[in-house]
């Protein structure tokens, strides 16, 4: 039995938060395996054994990135075309190089540094990525791929070092930096130009500064301790920036610090003026400096993105008068609605759109066959009305009438500007311009509102055509701005209010959002609407340079529209979604590419055994964990060697189960549509735990068993096999990874037919 | 032996006169006038359909809830002798002569009224002063939400009585456990714990969230309990498992029990029957038992059968046929076989009949003696109406390109040779022998020679799973003939039983899965409106006068009871804080009060109230009921921690009292003023309900005249 083992782990539990600093802790968890060595070979001269000991820890570590890199660039430029999310993670990565605006549902840091990765690798942007399968040819795509499979590289040596921390034990590091290196999920990941791999990569680190900061604790404010502690809150400024999972990480270094901050307030030989150096400290390093930068990858992305694009019509008016093309940006329009003005009419719910009509009518059986009416969110010569009168049908820009405002209060008609540019092609019907009607029909999705269609002809229509106007928060009688004034519509005949319900119409709507009359008077944004354009060549413009948003305004906006972007991602009905409880059961993979038997397969699916493992891990951790708890809970004396294994298997365990807790079960409290990807996270905190769990277990068991001459023995021979299993196990399954032509798996005569476990796995 | 003969018979009974005085007071505030308004009033017309069914003994699914609020509700209409006969479409309708009001209503209101007493009981089980303890009755009693809430036939009520009953025999289980664990009264509290807990998930979902509590405090309890080493082993062992037993397995048979006494109390088929499997509507009396009683058991070759798809998504279908071909091109340019169309079809028709022919012969009557299919035969399916085989090959599908087509075979003579040969799998198989049984087999098709299964597009792995649902022995040979046999139903008896288990959870799975699409609702409100009542619900609405119910709070109480709350977090925190810091302000034994006080009372309220903001459903105030009743409970808690601890001097006390005193009597007031909402006796003129109208947000009918 090497005594460094047992005396290390004894003194980590007479003081449980204080550990040793980077190398000092490796240099002790390496006295383990240099003891081991020395056990072995006992001819070994004392001396050597310090210098030797470090040369070890250093190789292995590099053995182990190296092996990482290795695997993650091996064959990287397969296949030459997008795979699945590349088509929109590459596209966005072009648009940063062209500067045009954009809208996505996550935070910018990702994909500002995908399209930072292709500009400095010499991509210029110019590739469409229109849908997966299209080829590279000639556009350069490896610099994207390059940068991902380097930030994806990275994950095992993180995981290696943080397991090394918590366990002090090198045979768990290496258990885990096999189980990640071998999972051909973590592989897939990282090959292909997403997020995952830059998200998981600042998990991880901050995940690493976390630990490191922790053992750092016997010296407060020093300069490791800054550091890591900085580091930390660095990376959770990264992993928040590419995606909103980062938050769980947060929550985890959150909880860490609260738990820390409770520790140290209890110290009563601390001051309290000690304690608040404390917090003051956490609270600049993991509260101000995240925000900062985050906030920074915001104004950056802000800057770049200076050109109109396809993301304008998710953002309100005053937004995107700051993109150039934009038709808003430096313009100047007539201030005052009045009658006769062409408008657009924009919702003021975030991402829900324009007011808009198109000449499909409703589809037999869903209300009456008129002519739709639906809000759209992108730029469109349809979403042109004309404000009348609701009793006149001349024509108000006649020269010899005076200018007439609308003001709040007035009844008014809103006919749909017919399409100038249609007419050349739509040759089948005279285009006729309608008005904005509502009867009593039910809505098509809403059932309980009406159904809100374009009616009339020229303008004739009926009164079920007139609606109100109204400004918000204004009295009667005052003029209309525009792009200010927040405006309802009002249905003379029926009383309800114009709204758009967000849902999505479907297939006969053009998938574009419902409208309708909603009876219910409770004042939603739904209901709220704007002017966006507006078009009077009897009225003076005035400069609209007087609304510009100031940067808070754009940021709070662009949250909120993500947020909207986010909830809003439902999974359709009767659709297949994946469930998070098929994702640690590895239930299911994802196609990367290719579906017949002629085309390149790459399919997303982590390595079974690895990913049982770490199930079975699960299970086994909380029963240990349990009887150990309830043990030291019954008062029962451990031997040091026990008591100093349990220690690492509450403590370093118990820190990266709840990371895969964090990471796991909020998916299910989630309604948007979800992924396999999206367990990938938890996946590397569960490996860890597989790791450690194991590495404890074992050693457990040969104490247990010392009088037993091969004892120790038990523990080399379990952890070797436990390598081999996932390395041989990987040489099965790396097909899936790497990429695979010739007939599915279904097929008997295939080279993977045997290795089709599940019958949910289609490769 | 006879001593007792010597001395008088002496019984001696405490009754604490306070605790009548709340029952009764309880009882009038909650039974006066039941019966009025005689009419349907809001969720009434939810429930009473329900009741109807019950009454009836018709089957019918309602997501809501487990059966047991509805049988409750449904056990007042037996004891009125309620014959179910009312047609509940209308709120405000008037109710017919023959439904019984007063007992309808009279089990919530009796649950509500009950409910005072027990507040009264739990602040005294958590060993706060008799004031105190009266100070929570009395808010419960006068709160003017739960009385219109527990006036009505509404399960609210109920489930809050269950509610504060879980916690208080919790209390008294653990009062019993420092002196006499073990003894018959410690027992009874414990079981009646598990009860309750289970009585409250029985009668809606939401009492899971009290249950958790309950657990959650009772594992803290046993955790402190393990860790007390003058305990041997053998007892903390005992301990443990009787825990487990009162609080995890009874509540779980419980549950189970409430659905067996459902499904033996609905035995008919109703409206609902089709969102079941057939193997469950063969279990009811009528519907599909009509039809599939009397069919043979084991399918044979010759068989006539229907094909159900077992995965019922979007709708239930069978598997269908008819005179149609595939057309030559689709709008997108890609060809077909142009062969007939196979499709599922989710209503009976004929063309749903097809006929399982052995492929090695040639007739299409079952032999005698009959022939039974086993798993891993093969088959041809024969369309009963067209006497064409299904049929699939290397084409694609109209809508999913990705499979292949799915057709009853048309020779056209173009060097496309029929592949109809399917094998048949039954998936829930005993035995690799299994017969093919009518409506208990699931089975699936395999085609021979490209190995792909038959499926319905769109669904998932459910949806290659089929069941045979109608079935006979087909008798016919000639094509005519056997027209008019599949034309006529056909009819025999012999019933199918399905296990209980299998009924539960079947029933349990899609009462989950059930969706109703989320309707908006002229009064439905987000949770942030609950906590400072910015909304109301008007229940009904007198058809003449302007006479009206609302769900309206006592605004007093629920700003104070918030109030309390956020005094609770902050002092606590406070405390908290200090003892981390080795200062005690308050004595050992008052500091476990708070503390057990604050998890129970703060604790109930916010597992009765956070999850909500997690649920996408629509939302109404009355949810916030269960969570409000906790608060009540909290006050005065709080009120008389302030007055023993921190009210330094005895005038501070005597101020603070007097404070609390007119504070209480500012609350009856409120509820006086608003009694005219919350019993709908008295009609208001415009103007008065005006001026009740104290937040803008308030809804209140007022009638134009």
């Amino acid at each position: 039995m090497p005594p460094a083992t047992g005396g290390g782990l004894a003194e980590s539990e007479l003081r449980p938060r204080r550990g040793r600093c980077g190398p000092q802790a490796a240099r002790a968890a390496g006295r383990d395996v240099a003891a081991e060595a020395v056990a072995r070979s006992p001819k070994r001269p004392a001396w050597g054994s310090r210098r030797f000991e470090a040369v070890g820890w250093w190789a292995l570590l590099a053995l182990v990135t190296l092996l990482s890199f290795a695997t993650r660039f091996h064959r990287l430029d397969e296949p030459p075309h997008i795979c699945w999310d590349e088509t929109h993670f590459g596209k966005m990565g072009s648009y940063y190089i062209n500067r045009t605006f954009f809208f996505d549902v996550h935070p910018p840091l990702g994909k500002m540094l995908i399209g930072l990765a292709g500009y400095l690798s010499g991509y210029d942007g110019t590739f469409l990525f229109q849908k997966p399968g299209d080829k590279y040819e000639h556009h350069s795509y490896m610099g994207m791929r390059g940068f991902c499979a380097f930030l994806g590289s990275w994950l095992v040596p993180f995981a290696y070092l943080t397991v090394l921390d918590l366990s002090k034990s090198l045979s768990a590091a290496l258990l885990t930096a096999a189980l990640l290196t071998f999972d051909t999920g973590c592989l897939t990941l990282s090959q292909y130009i997403l997020l995952d791999p830059i998200l998981m990569f600042f998990i991880m680190a901050a995940m690493l500064s976390m630990v490191k900061y922790n053992s750092c604790a016997d010296r407060p404010f020093s300069a490791p301790w800054w550091f890591w502690l900085s580091l930390t809150g660095v990376s959770l400024a990264g992993a928040l920036g590419v995606k909103f999972v980062g938050l769980f990480i947060i929550l985890q270094v959150g909880l860490n610090t609260i738990a820390d901050l409770w520790y140290l307030f209890g110290d009563l030989s601390l001051s309290l003026v000690t304690v608040g150096k404390h917090l003051t400290a956490r609270v600049l390093c993991l509260i101000v400096l995240p925000l900062a930068l985050y906030t920074a990858t915001f104004a950056v992305h802000f800057m770049v993105l200076s050109k109109s694009g396809p993301g304008d019509g998710f953002f309100s008016s005053a937004f995107q008068a700051r993109l150039s093309g934009n038709n808003l940006h430096n313009a100047s329009i007539p201030e005052h609605l009045a009658y006769g003005s062409v408008i657009t009419v924009k919702n003021l719910r975030m991402a829900i759109g324009y007011l808009h009509s198109h000449r499909h009518l409703y589809p037999e059986g869903i209300g009456a066959r008129q002519q739709q009416v639906t809000t759209y969110l992108h730029k469109d010569y349809n979403n042109l009305w004309i404000i009348k009168k609701h009793n006149t049908n001349s024509d108000p820009l006649d020269p010899s009438f005076p200018v007439e405002f609308v003001r709040h209060g007035d009844i008014i008609r809103l006919e749909h500007k017919e399409c100038p540019l249609k007419k050349i092609w739509r040759w089948e019907q005279k285009e006729t311009s309608r008005n904005l009607h509502s009867h009593y029909h039910e809505a098509p999705m809403t059932r309980k509102h009406y159904q809100v269609t374009g009616y009339g002809i020229n303008g004739t229509g009926d009164s079920n055509d007139f609606w109100r106007i109204e400004v918000v928060n204004r009295k009667f009688g005052n003029r209309i701005k525009v792009l200010r004034s927040r405006i309802r519509f009002i249905h003379l005949v029926t009383g309800c209010v114009l709204g758009s319900s967000g849902k999505v119409l479907p297939k006969w709507g053009w998938e574009q959002l419902e409208v309708t009359c909603t009876p219910y008077l409770k004042e939603t944004l739904n209901s709220i609407w704007n002017v966006e354009d507006h078009i009077n060549p009897k009225l003076p413009n005035i400069s609209l340079d007087v609304l510009q948003p100031s940067f808070p305004e754009i940021l709070l906006e662009s949250h909120m529209v993500m947020i909207r972007g986010n909830s809003g991602l439902k999974p359709k009905d009767n659709e297949f979604t994946s469930k998070p409880w098929h994702w640690p059961i590895n239930y299911q993979g994802l196609r990367f590419s290719g579906v017949n038997d002629t085309d390149f397969r790459v399919y997303l699916l982590g390595n079974p055994v690895v990913w049982w493992l770490n199930l079975l891990s699960i299970a086994l951790y909380l029963l240990s964990g349990s009887i150990i708890a309830v043990a030291m809970q019954r008062g029962a004396r451990l031997p040091a060697e026990v008591a100093g294994l349990s220690q690492v298997l509450l403590r370093g365990g118990g820190q990266v189960l709840l990371g895969w807790t964090l990471h796991y079960f909020p998916f299910f409290l989630m309604g948007r549509v979800l992924y396999f990807h999206h367990y990938f996270p938890a996946m590397l905190f569960s490996s860890m735990l597989t790791g450690i769990l194991w590495d404890t277990l074992l050693r457990l068991c040969a104490w247990g068993l010392a009088s037993w001459p091969l004892a120790r023995g038990i523990h080399v021979a379990g952890i070797l096999s436990l390598l081999l299993g996932t390395a041989y196990s990987f040489y099965l399954f790396h097909p899936l990874a790497y990429g695979m032509v010739g007939p599915l798996a279904q097929d008997p005569q295939s080279p993977m037919a045997g290795l089709r476990w599940l019958d949910s796995w289609d490769f | 032996m006879w001593g007792f003969l010597k001395r008088p018979v002496v019984v001696t009974a405490d009754i604490n006169l306070s605790l009548v005085a709340l029952t009764g007071m309880g009882l009038l505030s909650r039974l006066w006038r039941l019966t009025y308004p005689r009419a349907v009033v809001f969720d009434e017309v939810y429930y009473g359909q329900y009741i109807s069914f019950y009454m009836k003994q018709i089957f019918f699914l309602d997501d809501s809830g487990p059966p047991f609020g509805h049988m409750v509700l449904a056990l007042g209409g037996y004891l009125g002798g309620f014959d179910g006969n009312f047609l509940w479409n209308r709120i405000g309708a008037e109710y017919s002569s023959n439904v019984p009001v007063w007992s309808l209503r009279l089990l919530p209101a009796l649950a509500g009224a009950l409910s005072v007493p027990m507040a009264y009981q739990i602040v005294l089980e958590l060993h706060f002063s008799h004031c105190a303890a009266m100070g929570a009755a009395l808010l419960m009693l006068i709160e003017n939400a739960l009385i219109t809430q527990s006036r009505l036939m509404l399960l609210e009520s109920v489930l809050i009585f269950f509610n504060l009953l879980a916690v208080l025999s919790y209390l008294k289980f653990f009062n019993c456990q420092k002196h006499s664990p073990f003894s018959l009264s410690w027992w009874f509290w414990l079981t009646l714990t598990g009860v309750a807990c289970s009585c409250a998930v029985g009668i809606k979902y939401m009492g899971v969230f009290t249950y958790v509590l309950v657990l959650g405090v009772a594992a803290v309890h046993a955790w402190h309990l393990l860790g007390d080493q003058t305990l041997s082993n053998v007892c903390v062992f005992c301990h443990l498992l009787a825990r487990a037993v009162a609080l995890l397995v009874i509540p779980v048979v419980l549950y189970l029990l409430f659905f067996y006494v459902h499904l033996i109390l609905v035995f008919r088929s109703g409206p609902h029957d089709q969102i079941m499997s057939s193997a469950f509507q063969a279990s009811l009396e009528g519907g599909l038992a009509r039809i599939t009683q009397g069919q043979p058991l084991e399918v044979a070759f010759g068989s006539q059968v229907t094909l159900r798809n077992v995965f019922g998504k979007p709708v239930p279908c069978w598997l269908h046929s008819h005179q149609d071909t595939y057309p030559m091109i689709y709008e997108n340019g890609r060809g077909s076989s142009h062969q007939q169309q196979v499709t599922c079809y989710p209503f009976k028709d004929v063309n749903n009949w097809w006929i399982v022919k052995d492929p090695r012969r040639h007739q299409l009557v079952v032999s005698s003696p009959p022939r039974p299919v086993r798993h891993g035969d093969m088959v041809q399916l024969v369309h009963g109406m067209t006497t064409r085989s299904l049929n699939t090959h290397d084409v694609a599908a109209p809508l999913s390109p990705h499979s292949q087509e799915v057709s009853c075979y048309i020779d056209y003579n173009i060097s496309m040779p029929a592949q109809n040969l399917w094998r048949l799998e039954i998936v829930n198989r005993g035995s690799d022998t299994d017969v093919w049984k009518t409506i208990l087999s699931e089975v699936r098709f395999v085609h021979v020679n490209t190995s792909a299964v038959l499926k319905l597009s769109r669904g998932y792995h459910g949806s290659t799973v089929w069941n045979v649902e109608e079935h006979r022995y087909g008798a016919s040979q000639e094509q005519r003939e056997r027209e008019r046999e599949l034309h006529s139903p056909a009819q025999v008896d012999v019933s199918r039983n399905l296990s209980f288990m299998a009924r539960f959870s079947e029933l349990q799975w899609r009462m989950l899965a059930l969706r109703s699409d989320d309707s908006e609702h002229k009064y439905s409100s987000s949770p942030l409106e609950w906590v400072t009542l910015d909304t109301n619900i008007a229940y009904w609405l007198h058809p003449r006068t302007s006479a009206q119910i609302h769900l309206l709070g006592n605004i007093v109480i629920w700003v104070s009871g918030s109030l309390a709350l956020a005094i609770y977090a902050l002092l606590s925190l406070w405390y908290l804080l200090r003892r981390r810091r080795n200062v005690h302000d308050l004595p050992q034994d008052a500091w476990l009060r708070w503390v057990l006080a604050g998890a129970l009372c703060a604790g109930g309220w916010a597992v009765n109230y956070l999850p909500f903001f997690l649920m996408e459903k629509t939302l109404f105030l009355y949810h916030y009921l269960p969570a409000l009743t906790f608060q009540i409970l909290l006050l005065p808690v709080v009120l008389q921690h302030i007055s023993d601890h921190l009210c330094r001097s005895q005038l501070q006390r005597s101020i603070f009292s007097a404070l609390v005193v007119a504070w209480y009597s500012s609350a009856c007031h409120v509820s006086n003023t608003l009694r005219p909402l919350t019993y709908g006796d008295k009609s208001l003129s415009p103007h008065e309900l005006k001026a009740l109208r104290w937040k803008d947000s308030w809804d209140i009918l007022i009638r134009k005249h």
